[in-house]
């Protein structure tokens, strides 16, 4: 390469230019570190983070003090005698209405609710994806459209049939029964979820299976399934979460003693009885939400991915 | 007509250019002078950094190091709209939401330039340009060919010396671009600004160029005309790279017979009478024979030279042409020959290579000798 | 979809079989709940039931009732101002700072993490935070009291003038990450060509969002009202876990109304009434946005 050296520095230093090299601009712009741009950039930014941390601050220094030190003020001050009485008290003893068992009670049901709601939803929508994006028949398109309009109808308007139709097959007020629900108003959105990615897979692969003689089932779990495991991730962060978080279909569809953890949270923070402990109401609210914490805060892009997938074409 | 440009002044000067993303060097120690009305084509496959360096030039990307000076100024810290630069990208990058004619005038809007200058400069721009009847419409209703015209157009009316042009043809169909290639050698012919190209088409490049850069991992391969890039590559890479069906390229090394140098592969010699050579052809030397398939004569073609014998391996019929595949001394080399005529597989021909339009590549540098 | 043309051709109703009874779920789902539920309720609302469903008409006397309790007329007004300072304070915010995050900026992970971490949390446990910080004894306004200002006057909760906006306060604190990140993605998605075009131009940066860049984005800001509006439309357990729709029946909403006069009440025709509403009001949101949305791709 020793003559293309020479020719790209041969052509320098036959006019004006020359005089400049030595002393003008060259490189990379400085630019200050402070720059007004800068400060008013990641000031803005700083100051929001700070407003979106506030509440998680102000739940963790409250459930970590006594009674006394809550009740002389300042929510924000940290807290100057760590304990964890008011985590105990909340999972073990805290009082809703009837019964002086905690949190645990709703903890544990709503993991009776979780698991089997999350396993059948995305088992049943994962195959109805699938179907539509593969073996379309006449209607499909229909059902299909039929099921996404439905995801944006108020959840009101169709509590009370599927409370008589929960009825009906006796399953109402039983943890069956809302996991019931929360395959069926989990439908639409994990539906359009697989479709959507199946439908990005190459048409070729499936044809190609046909040709080999593998039929729906074969190709579901032999092609498909292995290729889909991201968005069976996302999918399962997306229930998990959802699932978790929901109080509508709790109260609506359980009885008390299988309330899940939100609806019993309610109850314990909102009963009219007795004094009001705010350390122990902190420490309930956020073990309430530590599930749906940790996995957003372990999955991260995923989560990101699948409430944009959920959001953006729902 | 390169004599006469040579004289004037350079409009853009990039000096010791070099830049980095992280450790990924993508242009280093870049020089390059572009005179003044010059069409020059930076040529190259995608990621050699072509593109990179025509961004650095319009101050859309920040060189590491080095300077850049448009017009003798030196304008290595200034902000894009400060350089005296018009630029067409790939996408068209129109404002979708705009007419044709706002997107033309947005800009000078902007700068605050009179309104009369304003509608002056576009009227200018849409004559030369042919698109007064789409002043109105929105590019969402434009044609591929119309809005990459918007957006010559959108450089036009800035009113500058220096074109940057990155792969502006390349979203359109084939006939398009032949047709808006045309169009584009045209308006530089009446404009005469300095224009700097970015393409990875070679036909664009060999069609459009006074001066075609060849690029490769951000290194600048070859600065010449169209022709001697063609006919003297400086190293295989530019060898390779220009000219479709690509050159044959025979390893082998050179050897002495009968008091001249010859070249010889798998026991076969081959006269180099008429080659110009850049340095003493010494024998011993391990070479590669390029010649393109045009520059290899078969049967009648044949006007006097060393005459070998070759056996015809495949017939590739392309209309206009017949690219013949021959086998020869251990080789597979193409051959081009007038479209009737025609061979059956496995007939003999008599070849004979046109030396003085081939090359020698060193084999360990690769350089032409 | 058409099937092909074969030698010997089954029965149409046998093709894909297993695919068709692998839909059967969604079938189901889709035309006996989605379908069949939404009609049910719809015509319930016009019978006089209470305790249970009866199939007694009686015209449009349940609306009527509706829109002359007070109660109802304050669940409205307050989703009205709830759901116009909502959409506006969340695409405003959520837009100017995924504006900001589109800077290059460093951390920009971090700052993601901090502003969308909200959206993962519940209603529940958002309304039960914002209900102890907004607390007047030991809250905000406790603590500015306590620097010397004491007739510094913040009680959103305990105030049945403002208590909508205590409410809106943590809602905004709940979603505005999720407008962020919808607005984030529409942003990286314009052509980066678009940018360097206005660089040469010489269009200041602010002036390339506004004219050039939101323009472009409208698709994504649509998109996004849709998705906000129609989740306002539900609120309900952030209301009853901050509030309880107090004081008084200051922050009551519609969705609590339903649920309130379906299963607590015992007035069956009331709730379907205003659960009726909830859906007209959703169905004047979304088919307007899909008439557009999907009635246009057929035409172009």
């Amino acid at each position: 390469m020793a003559n293309i050296s020479t020719l790209n520095t041969a052509a320098a230093g036959f006019d004006a230019v020359s005089d400049q090299v030595a002393t003008g601009p060259r490189g990379r712009k400085p630019r200050r570190t402070f720059s007004p741009r800068n400060i008013m950039l990641y000031g803005t930014l700083i100051v929001a983070a700070l407003y979106y941390l506030l509440p998680l601050y102000v739940m963790v220094v409250t459930s970590l003090k006594g009674m006394p030190e809550v009740r002389m003020g300042n929510i924000f001050s940290p807290p100057m005698e760590i304990t964890f009485e008011p985590w105990v008290k909340a999972w073990a003893e805290a009082c809703t209405g009837l019964n002086c068992d905690g949190l645990s009670r709703g903890f544990w049901n709503s993991v009776r609710i979780l698991i089997p709601s999350v396993v059948v939803s995305i088992a049943v929508a994962s195959v109805s994806g699938y179907a539509l994006a593969n073996w379309r028949f006449k209607g499909s398109e229909l059902f299909f459209s039929i099921l996404i309009i439905g995801a944006f109808i108020p959840y009101q308007v169709m509590l009370y049939p599927v409370v008589i139709a929960l009825r009906e097959i006796g399953v109402y007020g039983t943890l069956t029964g809302l996991v019931i629900v929360h395959t069926i108003f989990g439908m639409p959105i994990l539906t359009l979820l697989f479709r959507n990615y199946f439908a990005s897979l190459p048409v070729e692969l499936f044809k190609a299976a046909r040709i080999d003689g593998a039929g729906f089932w074969q190709i579901y779990f032999r092609i498909m399934l292995p290729m889909a495991l991201p968005i069976f991730v996302v999918a399962m962060i997306l229930q998990v979460t959802g699932i978790w978080n929901d109080f509508l279909f709790g109260v609506v569809f359980t009885r008390p003693d299988v309330y899940p953890m939100t609806v019993q949270l309610n109850n314990i923070v909102n009963s009219v009885q007795g004094v009001k402990e705010y350390n122990v109401n902190m420490a309930a609210t956020l073990l309430t939400g530590a599930v749906p914490l940790i996995v957003y805060f372990v999955s991260g892009r995923l989560f990101v991915r699948g409430i944009a997938a959920g959001a953006v074409k729902g | 007509m390169h004599d006469v440009v040579s004289i004037k002044k350079n409009s853009v000067s990039i000096r010791d250019l070099s830049l980095a993303f992280g450790s990924v060097k993508v242009l280093e120690n870049l020089n390059l002078d572009i005179r003044d009305g010059e069409f020059l084509v930076l040529l190259g496959s995608s990621g050699c950094g072509k593109s990179t360096l025509l961004n650095c030039i319009a101050g859309l990307l920040e060189p590491t190091d080095g300077q850049i000076f448009i017009k003798d100024r030196n304008v290595t810290w200034e902000e894009p709209k400060d350089r005296g630069i018009g630029m067409v990208f790939q996408s068209y990058a129109l404002y979708p939401q705009m007419s044709v004619e706002k997107n033309l005038s947005f800009g000078l809007r902007v700068a605050k330039v009179p309104k009369d200058e304003i509608n002056k400069r576009v009227a200018r721009a849409a004559g030369i340009l042919q698109i007064e009847p789409l002043l109105k419409r929105k590019p969402a209703e434009l044609s591929g060919g119309q809005r990459q015209r918007v957006a010559i157009g959108r450089a036009l009316v800035r009113d500058v010396d220096v074109f940057l042009f990155d792969e502006p043809l390349s979203n359109l169909d084939a006939k398009l671009r032949s047709e808006l290639r045309v169009e584009l050698k045209r308006l530089h012919q009446s404009l005469k600004n300095t224009m700097i190209y970015v393409t990875h088409d070679q036909i664009e490049a060999l069609t459009l160029a006074d001066r075609i850069a060849i690029m490769k991992s951000g290194v600048i391969q070859q600065l010449d005309d169209p022709v001697t890039i063609y006919n003297r590559p400086r190293n295989q890479f530019v060898a390779g790279f220009i000219g479709s069906p690509s050159m044959n390229f025979l390893p082998g090394e050179l050897a002495e017979e009968g008091g001249k140098t010859v070249f010889r592969t798998n026991g076969v010699s081959f006269s180099l009478d008429g080659y110009e050579a850049s340095e003493p052809l010494t024998p011993g030397r391990k070479v590669t024979l390029g010649a393109r398939p045009e520059h290899i004569k078969v049967d009648s073609d044949i006007q006097g030279g060393e005459v070998h014998e070759a056996i015809v391996d495949i017939e590739e019929p392309m209309g206009a042409d017949n690219l013949l595949w021959l086998k020869h001394a251990g080789h597979v080399m193409s051959v081009r020959i007038g479209g009737a005529r025609r061979y059956a597989v496995g007939s003999k021909v008599r070849l004979a290579f046109d030396m003085s339009m081939a090359s020698l590549f060193d084999a360990q540098t690769e350089e032409r000798l | 979809m058409t099937a092909h043309a074969h030698a010997k051709r089954p029965n149409q109703l046998f093709r894909n079989l297993t695919a068709k009874i692998a839909s059967i779920p969604m079938i189901l789902i889709a035309l006996g709940i989605f379908l069949g539920g939404s009609i049910w309720t719809v015509v319930y609302s016009f019978t006089s039931s209470r305790l249970l469903p009866r199939a007694t008409f009686v015209g449009f006397d349940q609306f009527e009732r509706l829109w002359a309790s007070s109660r109802w007329i304050i669940s409205i007004q307050n989703l009205a101002i709830y759901g116009i300072l909502s959409l506006i304070f969340s695409m405003v915010i959520g837009f100017v700072l995924a504006a900001l995050m589109d800077q290059k900026i460093r951390f920009e992970n971090a700052f993601r993490t901090i502003f969308l971490y909200p959206f993962a949390l519940s209603f529940i446990v958002t309304g039960l935070v914002w209900q102890w910080i907004l607390n007047p004894e030991f809250g905000i306004q406790g603590i500015v009291r306590s620097l010397g200002w004491t007739s510094f006057t913040f009680d959103p909760l305990y105030n049945a003038d403002i208590v909508i906006y205590g409410i809106l306060i943590a809602g905004l604190w709940q979603g505005t990450g999720l407008v962020m990140c919808l607005m984030l993605a529409g942003l990286r998605g314009i052509d980066e060509d678009i940018w360097k075009a206005a660089r040469v131009d010489g269009i200041p940066m602010w002036r390339t969002y506004l004219f050039i860049v939101i323009p472009m984005m409208r698709p994504v800001f649509i998109t996004t009202l849709v998705i906000i509006a129609s989740g306002i439309v539900k609120v309900y357990d952030l209301v009853v876990a901050q509030t309880s729709g107090g004081p008084g029946t200051a922050s009551e909403v519609p969705a609590k109304y339903v649920y309130d006069y379906m299963f607590q009440a015992q007035n069956l025709g009331q709730g379907f009434a205003a659960s009726t509403m909830m859906l007209l009001t959703v169905a004047i949101i979304i088919i307007p946005w899909a008439y557009l949305e999907f009635g246009g791709k057929k035409r172009g």
